[in-house]
């Protein structure tokens, strides 16, 4: 069976891949051509990947700010809240921006550096 | 055990103020860094130790001979309402504060770590939709991004490090290695518990300026740490490659810079220069690990370590002993 962290992602790839808003139905139509929808089958034979399951992963995403539901209709239509891209530069963002709490949440090899030392160090690169 | 409360209170303030300056500006630290850490990290526990030990002492010298006396006769009144007429308005202060700050400090290392952990559980979450695992090995996860970056999460078994897709393309495979065996040695020397207690010190008394030197200090310290991990198996004009291939950011102009002419002291004394200036943190610590690497110090001799070590278990052994030795004299 396909952990639900292997099925968030397919699902997001899904929807960022897909730039519209799609249905738990559609959803779990499209995984079941992907390998992971078919490794959710594998578990029980002949079973598909139930809607329910896709239901759960898309509550999850949306628990954590990444989808975000169509109301008024029914059934309900999921998209993602950004593109991929922009969730890339967000974390990007995290890494190399200067929040001060920042180096003790992750460490970076190399911390920012101005123009100049940058300008020094390419000096430097030039005689080793 | 009225003296105890200040030499407590000397020795707070001595750890508070001027010994964290000279080693801030001490040499000796980039030649043995993991001496210096622990140094820094005596200096603040026997620091908030003494500063919480002297108002604690003094506002219990009426009512009892000794620590455990006083305590003792301080619960007596808090819980079973005994008498506090022997305790003056400015006992009383005394230890309202020792409580308010101990509280504190407590406080704020929790809600710190509560932070921290939040925001990777966060970051955690976002790799695992937009990162894909990297060739390097487990652990080891790739992120589509141009510009060259390397960074580890820590999150004990979750622990991962990102290189980007930039920082692939710019480095030879010696000099990804260095940055990967780099980036383990954060990890598996927990440099993160560091990061956090001195995140929260700092945190936790901010208008004290020595808590951003500590700070500092333990945030370059553990890349030199780092870096040694990596001199062991690579070279080290590998691993000042690599830094310098990051640091400048773009690895094309980095390496058409290898065609300009100038003396390597040149390039060196622009790195001292550097590290002088009033440039932010980071780039300090860049500017000091390179020219760390470029002109190698030999470690302090070993006598001058344990030297070293000795005074850090003075420097715990001492507020101890002055708490607790009036009762064992009284």
């Amino acid at each position: 069976m396909a952990s639900l962290g292997e099925l968030e992602r397919a699902v997001m790839d899904l929807l960022w891949a897909g730039h519209e808003a799609a249905t738990a139905n559609t959803l779990r139509d499209r995984l079941a051509q992907t390998s992971v929808g078919r490794d959710g089958a594998a578990g029980h034979e002949g079973k598909e990947l139930a809607v329910t399951t896709v239901l759960t992963v898309l509550s999850r995403l949306e628990k954590k700010g990444l989808v975000e539901r169509e109301r008024g209709t029914r059934p309900h239509r999921y998209q993602a809240v950004s593109s991929r891209e922009d969730h890339t530069a967000e974390l990007m963002h995290e890494v190399l921006g200067s929040a001060p709490d920042r180096e003790a949440v992750l460490a970076r090899f190399i911390g920012s550096v101005s123009e100049g030392e940058a300008e020094t160090l390419r000096k430097l690169l030039g005689h080793l | 055990m009225f003296w105890a409360s200040y030499l407590l209170a000397v020795l707070a303030i001595v750890l508070a103020w001027p010994v964290p300056i000279l080693l801030s500006r001490a040499q000796w630290p980039a030649r043995s860094p993991f001496t210096a850490m622990v140094l820094w990290q005596a200096i603040a526990l026997a620091g908030g130790l003494s500063m919480i030990g002297a108002m604690l002492v003094y506002g219990l010298e009426p009512i009892g001979d000794n620590l455990l006396a006083g305590l003792r006769s301080l619960a007596g009144m808090v819980l079973y309402n005994a008498p506090t007429t022997a305790l003056g308005f400015w006992h009383i202060f005394a230890l309202s504060a020792a409580a308010l700050l101990t509280a504190h400090l407590v406080f704020t290392l929790l809600l710190t770590y509560y932070k921290i952990e939040r925001q990777r559980q966060r970051h955690r979450e976002l790799l695992a939709l937009l990162a894909s695992p990297s060739a390097e090995g487990t652990g080891t996860l790739v992120i589509n991004h141009d510009s060259p970056v390397a960074y580890c999460l820590p999150g004990g078994a979750r622990s991962v490090t990102v290189l980007s897709d930039g920082l692939m393309a710019a480095l030879e495979p010696a000099e990804l290695r260095a940055v990967l065996i780099h980036e383990n040695a954060h990890l598996s020397q927990r440099h993160h518990l560091l990061l956090w207690a001195f995140a929260a010190w700092r945190q936790a008394l901010p208008w004290l300026p020595t808590t951003r030197l500590a700070q500092e200090s333990v945030n370059s310290l553990i890349e030199m740490l780092a870096d040694d991990v990596a001199l062991r198996t690579e070279s080290k004009a590998t691993l000042i490659k690599a830094i310098a291939i990051v640091a400048s950011g773009s690895p094309g102009a980095a390496r058409d810079a290898e065609l300009q002419s100038g003396g390597p002291s040149l390039a060196l004394a622009g790195i001292d220069s550097a590290a002088g200036t009033s440039g932010s943190d980071s780039a300090r610590t860049t500017a000091s690990r390179v020219s760390r690497l470029l002109s190698p110090q030999p470690q302090l001799p070993s006598p001058v370590r344990s030297l070293v070590l000795a005074g850090c278990v003075l420097l715990l052994a001492l507020p101890t002993a002055l708490l607790v030795v009036p009762g064992l004299l009284g």
